[in-house]
């Protein structure tokens, strides 16, 4: 007794030590968090918000033909409409500059507007129309006022009509539709993630509609059927190794087999989703086969002694027991998927694609590609809705692994 | 429980094979383009333009890298391959002959404009005035020995004083492009060959032992004082503003857009503005391209016309949205000479 209490106090404080040590690695894997998500929220919330601009269009008749609507010169009207407001300009430079605080989706919003209601010819119309990017950039902070004119992509005089127009109260920052609505965009403030978000969607059905079944069965034949010998040990080696393979390989793997072999079409959401199901499987199995294991032999064997068939074990039994494990791995697999960019850049998702896809067969890319292809872009308007896109990603992947813990919640049985 | 599953392996059956019945195996009816990141953003500013104001489709492009692009441009002429390349350099021969064999003989050659690399550093610190000599010196691998003579040292020199006296004494550390980049590779040819063709001996070597002279004049320090980062420019813009003594290499677009954080060093006397380098002033600069097949003209709709907006002056001209991003435009006559070869389509003939 007094040999163990020598050493009490020791082996408390070692305990202390230990608990200490984990709470250390809890608090800076939460610091980094925060430190990430902040850097990522900081810089990207005000990519929800857009600048626009209200001018008094004139939809005059002159200019547009009835019967010619789609090739008249909405250019030229929303440029007079900017000009009514600021007179004193003269100058063909001054006039040129005035038209660049407006973006040019706004001539294309009208085309879409007159198109649909002919009726607007000859009325006044008090409209808000979006700013060009660098008068986004400059109304939210970002382009510094008191630099010498020659750093900054906004000129002294746009400056001034700027303030002028904000002091009418004709500049205001609104909600940015544009971003959920629209496909990518060179122009920034034209530029949205819908494109993107409509790829990852149909890549994602692919892969789960292929995936779960074959994943499914793969570890219900393995788990129950299969004998064990070195054939079976000799798959769950290699099934086990392709979870860890880097994912590019399966790019490498996808165009060899289905581009260039199967000559489906490059770009396409459908070749994407095939490739991350090759990349999910394993995941899929093994998270599969682990939940069948930890039904009970108990269940089984009951099962068995009442006179069900094997299958009707499994498929009345097993199966709906070990679901809630399989659907966990599957959600957790089809997140990776996701979060993916390397595989599809071998396939050709990695491109600039304005189109929203309307079918597996379109060109798409995903969200992940969107991402990086606008960290890539000069524009400086794009490092905020870099963020906002990493933002809408993270809450994505934060309601599926959400559904993945209530799933398990509701219906894990615990024996 | 076991309804669930039953519906969702049922659900997802029927997916499955919907997904696989849509097989576009059928023409195409989109433009599809591969090619340089550099021209990536104004061939991308003219898609969605020809987009918005034609009938035809939105033109899909992949930023794949010059050499990338060739070698899938070049890989057939079936409509599986894409129709345009965008470059920042010439053809080479190679692939020209590569292209060739793989049955793509008729190509069209376009130069669409210029675009200055610079060699930039952050505001916070004070302009450098360079020469091409000076570069060399302080990023090749192999340099002439500092004690005079013809012979070829490790990269001595730690500092950019150590390179020039006049320059101040901050350590060499450059952030630039990987090997893959056209960018690098035009890097290489304008300044790294440039400055090396300084020293005589050297310049001998060309022609004695061609490889020889690429080899000495192409190969980068690995030592640290010439960082690859990748092809993300903006990251180096912001590594130039977190380390005032480094220096960067990347397109003047990213000088453009960045201008209140860093600026372009002065080299060989020039320094780089939109006006320098459209008159051939600052010496850093590059045509860029894109090269069409010609057998794709009129298989996949809407090829004459995209060319059609891309050289049209409301787009490649002085005035036009691709200056606006950056792009600097060719002399009037080259823009006039080219416009005619992308209207006409006719076949370059390589040398």
């Amino acid at each position: 007794m007094d040999r163990v209490n020598v050493g009490l106090a020791k082996r408390y404080r070692k305990e202390r030590r230990f608990r200490l040590f984990g709470l250390a690695a809890i608090i800076a894997s939460l610091l980094f968090l925060v430190l990430l998500l902040g850097s990522i929220t900081s810089k990207g919330w005000t990519a929800f918000q857009q600048t626009q601009i209200l001018l008094d269009v004139y939809f005059d008749p002159l200019a547009l033909d009835v019967k010619n609507l789609a090739t008249a010169n909405y250019a030229s009207l929303v440029n007079h409409a900017v000009q009514v407001l600021f007179p004193q300009v003269e100058s063909r430079e001054d006039k040129r500059r005035l038209g660049k605080l407006i973006s040019s989706g706004a001539a294309f919003d009208l085309q879409k507007m007159v198109i649909n209601n002919p009726e607007l010819i000859g009325t006044n119309q008090a409209l808000w129309v979006v700013a060009k990017d660098e008068v986004d950039m400059f109304a939210k902070g970002y382009i510094p006022r008191n630099v010498p004119e020659s750093e900054r992509r906004v000129s002294d005089k746009q400056i001034a009509w700027i303030d002028q127009l904000a002091a009418a109260g004709r500049l205001k920052k609104r909600f940015n539709t544009t971003f959920f609505q629209a496909g990518d965009s060179r122009e920034p403030e034209l530029a949205g993630i819908r494109g993107a978000v409509m790829g990852s969607m149909f890549t994602l059905i692919v892969t789960l509609a292929l995936a779960f079944p074959i994943g499914v069965a793969a570890a219900v034949y393995l788990e129950e059927f299969a004998p064990k010998n070195r054939w079976t040990d000799l798959i769950e080696v290699n099934v086990n190794n392709l979870a860890a393979i880097p994912s590019i390989v399966f790019g490498l793997l996808g165009l060899a087999v289905f581009l260039n072999f199967m000559n489906l079409p490059r770009s396409a959401s459908l070749v994407g989703g095939l490739v991350l199901t090759l990349m999910t499987l394993p995941t899929i199995i093994i998270a599969s086969r682990a939940s069948l294991k930890s039904v009970p032999p108990s269940i089984r064997e009951a099962a068995l002694g009442i006179g069900a068939s094997k299958m009707q074990t499994i498929s009345h039994h097993i199966l709906p027991l070990a679901l809630p494990g399989m659907m966990t791995g599957t959600i957790i697999g089809m997140a990776r998927a996701l979060g993916e960019t390397a595989p599809l850049l071998m396939i050709g998702m990695v491109a600039f694609i304005v189109d929203v896809p309307h079918s597996f067969s379109d060109p798409a890319t995903v969200l992940p590609v969107q991402i990086y292809l606008w960290a890539d872009s000069p524009e400086r308007a794009f490092v905020e809705r870099t963020s906002a896109a990493i933002m809408v990603l993270l809450f994505i992947l934060l309601l599926m692994n959400g559904a993945a813990v209530f799933l398990r919640n509701k219906f894990e049985r615990r024996w | 429980m076991q309804k669930i599953g039953y519906t969702l392996a049922a659900a997802s059956l029927m997916l499955a094979s919907a997904a696989t019945t849509t097989m576009a195996t059928e023409g195409r009816d989109y433009i599809s383009m591969v090619g340089s990141g550099t021209v990536y953003p104004f061939a991308a500013a003219v898609a969605e333009q020809f987009g918005k104001t034609s009938k035809f489709k939105t033109p899909k492009i992949e930023a794949t890298g010059t050499g990338g692009g060739m070698k899938l441009f070049c890989a057939g002429a079936g409509v599986d391959t894409p129709d345009i390349t965008n470059a920042s350099r010439q053809m080479k021969k190679s692939e020209m002959e590569a292209c060739e064999k793989n049955g793509v003989t008729e190509v069209v050659e376009v130069r669409v404009g210029y675009d200055g690399i610079v060699f930039a550093n952050s505001k916070k610190a004070a302009p450098m005035q360079l020469s091409r000599k000076d570069i060399y010196l302080a990023l090749a691998k192999q340099v002439p020995s500092p004690a005079g003579g013809d012979k070829l040292v490790a990269n001595p020199y730690k500092t950019w004083k150590d390179v020039n006296p006049a320059l101040p004494a901050n350590k060499i550390e450059v952030f630039g492009p990987a090997p893959i980049s056209g960018t690098r590779d035009a890097f290489t040819e304008l300044v790294m060959d440039n400055g090396c063709e300084t020293f005589p001996f050297i310049k001998a070597m060309e022609k004695s032992d061609a490889k020889q002279f690429k080899a000495v004049c192409q190969t980068l320090r690995e030592d640290g004082g010439y960082v690859e980062a990748g092809d993300n420019y903006n990251l180096i813009v912001q590594k130039l503003e977190t380390s005032p003594a480094s220096m960067g290499i990347f397109g003047f677009s990213y000088l453009d857009q960045n201008g209140d954080k860093v600026q372009g060093s002065m080299i060989d006397g020039s320094i780089p503005t939109f006006e320098n380098i459209a008159s051939g002033k600052y010496v850093v600069s590059r045509p860029l391209f894109f090269y069409v097949k010609k057998a794709h003209v009129g298989v996949v709709p809407g090829i004459n016309e995209y060319i059609a907006e891309f050289t049209s002056d409301r787009a490649w001209g002085k005035e036009g949205y691709l200056a606006e991003k950056g792009l600097i435009p060719a002399p009037a006559e080259e823009r006039k000479a080219n416009a005619e070869i992308a209207k006409s389509l006719k076949p370059m003939v390589m040398k």
